[in-house]
């Protein structure tokens, strides 16, 4: 079924502080396999003008995508998750996450689309420092695929 | 930030150095972990098979985090990268042998921006077939 375009532009409210570990960044980079020294020395993360290790740049979408759960399990939205699919992913950075940020995400419905009994749904998700700073945007586009002929 | 490549050294055209990653089951299950998505066709065969795919998958995601290793291995600052984004168009099959899926990365420059950015166009594929479409990457060079 269709989802509701009244629901295009809510916005969700900001969620509750997520704060940035050394270690799970570290935990991160190690499941990626990356081995670059910013992520896990903070010496060599200042070296390159960092205050302390940042994370790599997918990181965060743990953060914003636990954040979008608000708008995908709005029971009033009613969309079916068991048929969710990871379209598009983007991210606009206005700075690297850093260890020590304690981050809150803004989601906002952007569009919501029905193509081929598919229902499209693209999810903006603001990163907040504690501080107010803006510091990185994500979008997610998510693909409900229509429900099979029974 | 401090990019080790300079704007002026590259110009259109300029490839980065391509990379292979390995993705193994036992990967995707720490990536799992590290990353809080612990969605079973990742880690499920029996779950993958009878949601119609072929095998378990590696998480989007977890492609997504591969590929960007070759922009951020050639800036050395990770911390360079303005903006990325990708479609995951086929999703990277993982069987359940010590072998595992490769995923594939070249990527090179596609324009030179304003402010020292250019703009990397990233080709992944894994087993012979693009698995991300629409991969491009903002990058702040010294």
């Amino acid at each position: 079924m269709a989802l509701d375009q009244s629901f295009v532009g809510r916005t969700y409210p900001p969620t509750d502080p997520y704060e940035v570990g050394r270690e799970k960044i570290r935990e991160f980079a190690e499941a990626v396999g990356d081995s670059n020294p910013a992520y896990t020395d903070p010496e060599a993360a200042k070296a390159l003008g960092h205050p302390d290790v940042i994370a790599p740049p997918t990181f965060v979408f743990s953060i914003t995508f636990r954040a979008a759960g608000q708008v995908v399990q709005d029971p009033q939205l009613g969309l079916d998750y068991s048929r969710v699919v990871h379209g598009d992913q983007k991210f606009a950075y206005v700075r690297p996450v850093r260890a020590g940020d304690r981050l809150t995400v803004t989601s906002t419905i952007e569009a919501i689309k029905s193509m081929a009994g598919n229902d499209i749904l693209d999810i903006r998700g603001e990163v907040h420092d504690e501080a107010g700073e803006h510091v990185v945007t994500a979008w997610t586009k998510l693909v409900a695929r229509a429900a099979e002929e029974a | 930030m401090t990019a080790k490549i300079s704007y002026s050294d590259v110009e259109v055209g300029t490839e980065l150095p391509a990379r292979t990653f390995p993705v193994t089951r036992a990967g995707l299950v720490q990536y799992a972990g590290a990353s809080g998505d612990f969605n079973p066709i990742h880690w499920n065969e029996k779950f993958a098979k009878e949601v119609g795919l072929p095998d378990v998958i590696a998480h989007g995601m977890f492609t997504m985090a591969e590929a960007i290793r070759v922009v951020t291995d050639w800036t050395g600052d990770p911390g360079a990268v303005v903006e990325y984004g990708v479609r995951f168009t086929k999703p990277v099959v993982v069987p359940n042998d010590d072998q595992g899926a490769t995923i594939e990365v070249s990527a090179k420059v596609a324009a030179k921006l304003d402010d020292n950015t250019v703009r990397v166009d990233l080709t992944v594929t894994s087993a012979g077939q693009k698995v991300l479409g629409m991969s491009r990457a903002v990058v702040r060079l010294a």
